[in-house]
């Protein structure tokens, strides 16, 4: 059958079984390797990207059911070559050791910000309860989340102060003075 | 690499399409909603099909709570997360944000959906023992529009067997309104998100202080979540207390019909069923207080 979605922004179109899972999709068939792939019991959490928005596990997803939907994977976090504030996040509070959940954790938190700009340390929690890290014990990624949300705080607070469009630069400046803070 | 075995996949626009796909392809078809009961069964080779009948697009028609004063409708794709965010619903009938917050994990309630949790009828399923305790109505609806309307009893007829049809689609779930109405769920698991080793679910209607009538439902006690009669009857008329929570407890640890598991053994699972009956009947009959 003929599948046709969005991908990151991007159109693509392509002839696959029926039976093929959104997770294989993605890396073997588009390439798109950021989306790991690990316990295929929908447990750990490392293949979740976003379908129209949302996050969802992408092992228990069937490639065809997205048809018509947008896709997006980590790696259309950035916007270019300008990082996401999670992922900044994650580089400035060492949210990551081996990296293999880091993706699927990096989606998640970045929906949960849409949604609560403000998060708790419970709510995080709460967010990445269906998502497994054997390295980093939870903590370096929860304060990774928090990093990013006060940055964004802070860069928001910027912009309507300035009422400028907010560069990369600031975000960053922001970013480091979030640092210290959490 | 776990992966379904071969299947043709049909996209369902609305109800009666579902239905006309059902009835064309018939029993070698099934439908998949959230998906997040069906394909890991599928990938597990527990279950084969040879089609498929997507759902999801029928979110817009099924995916609904609608509250009246008789009755609160809940279309069958609504989702966990709809579910558990539901103001509405909360305020009605906080038992459902009690069992949504300890179903899956957030990602999973994303997608599974009331209708497929209810069809699954997994005897540890969480909603089915909520609506058990709710004494929901399941409209299913057939060929030619041809609608029925059955008790969670006669809807569950058996671990993973229910009374849809081949060729129906279960269409909404209605949960009767009555006045004085307190409820409560509690669950225990092994780890956060986690299938339930025992839960229990309440419901109380209070009238003048008196409970007017009381219901009990339970999960992963025995072949399908179980609705409780014996208790509503020993509760009706009784002024609530400390010591008829605990009768109560105890005809939940006799009636029920737990097996020894991993997750523990069958005393511990009729102590559970005890305890937790306890407590959410303590918890319902103070929200129906407040
Ligand atoms: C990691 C994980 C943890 C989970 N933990 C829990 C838990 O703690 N408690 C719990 O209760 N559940 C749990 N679940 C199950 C989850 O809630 C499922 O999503 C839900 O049970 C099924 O909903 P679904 O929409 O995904 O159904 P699907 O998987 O799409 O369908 C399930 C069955 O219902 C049928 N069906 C679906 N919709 C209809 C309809 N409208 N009419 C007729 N038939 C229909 C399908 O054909 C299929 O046979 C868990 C799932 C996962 C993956
Ligand atoms: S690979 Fe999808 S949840 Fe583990
Ligand atoms: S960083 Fe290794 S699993 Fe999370």
């Amino acid at each position: 059958m003929q599948v046709t979605m969005t991908v990151n922004d991007v159109e693509v179109t392509r002839e696959i079984e029926g039976r093929l899972l959104l997770v294989h999709f993605l890396r073997d068939v588009l390439g798109l390797t950021g989306t790991h792939w690990g316990c295929d019991t929908s447990n750990c959490g490392t293949c979740v990207v976003w379908l129209d928005g949302e996050p969802v596990k992408s092992c228990t997803v069937l490639a065809a059911m997205a048809g018509g939907h947008q896709v997006r994977t980590v790696e259309g976090l950035a916007k270019g070559a300008e990082l996401d504030p999670i992922q900044q996040g994650f580089m400035q509070c060492h949210g990551l050791q081996c990296g293999f959940c880091t993706p699927g954790m990096m989606m998640t938190a970045r929906a949960l910000l849409d949604r609560n700009p403000d998060p708790s340390e419970t709510e995080i929690r709460e967010a990445i309860s269906g998502q497994i890290c054997r390295c980093t014990g939870y903590a370096t990624i929860v304060r990774s989340v928090r990093w990013a949300a006060v940055a964004e705080a802070q860069a928001a607070a910027q912009v309507a102060e300035t009422t400028e469009s907010t560069e990369a630069g600031e975000i960053a400046d922001a970013g480091q003075t979030a640092g210290a803070v959490a | 690499m776990q992966v379904p075995a071969p299947f043709e996949y049909e996209r369902a626009t609305s109800v009666d399409h579902a239905i006309s796909l059902l009835e064309r392809l018939g029993g070698t078809a099934r439908l998949i909603a959230g998906g997040h009961s069906l394909l890991p069964m599928m990938k597990l080779r527990l279950a084969n099909f040879d089609y498929l009948i997507d759902i999801n697009d029928l979110h817009a028609e099924l995916g609904y709570i609608e509250t009246g004063p008789d009755e609160v409708r809940i279309g069958a794709m609504t989702r966990h997360r709809e579910l558990l965010e539901s103001a509405v619903l909360a305020a009605a009938f906080p038992i459902f944000a009690d069992a949504e917050r300890v179903i899956a994990d957030p990602v999973v309630r994303n997608r599974g959906t009331l209708g497929g949790s209810l069809c699954q009828a997994d005897p540890s399923e969480d909603l089915s023992a909520v609506c058990t305790t709710l004494d929901a109505r399941c409209v299913i609806r057939g060929p030619g529009g041809a609608e029925r309307v059955v008790s969670m009893e006669e809807f569950h007829v058996g671990p993973y067997e229910t009374a849809v049809a081949d060729g129906e689609i279960l269409v909404e779930i209605r949960l009767p309104v009555r006045p004085g109405c307190g409820s409560a769920y509690a669950k225990v698991e092994r780890r956060a998100g986690d299938w339930a080793v025992v839960s229990a679910g309440s419901a109380v209607w209070l009238d003048g202080g008196a409970i007017v009538d009381a219901r009990v439902g339970l999960a992963a006690v025995g072949p399908n979540t179980t609705g409780i009669p014996e208790i509503s009857a020993a509760l009706r008329g009784q002024e609530p207390s400390e010591s008829l929570f605990e009768q109560a407890g105890a005809i939940a640890a006799r009636s029920c019909d737990p097996v020894t598991d991993q997750r523990g053994s069958a005393d511990y699972k009729r102590h559970l069923a005890a305890e937790l009956t306890r407590r959410t009947l303590r918890r319902a009959v103070e929200r129906a207080r407040s």
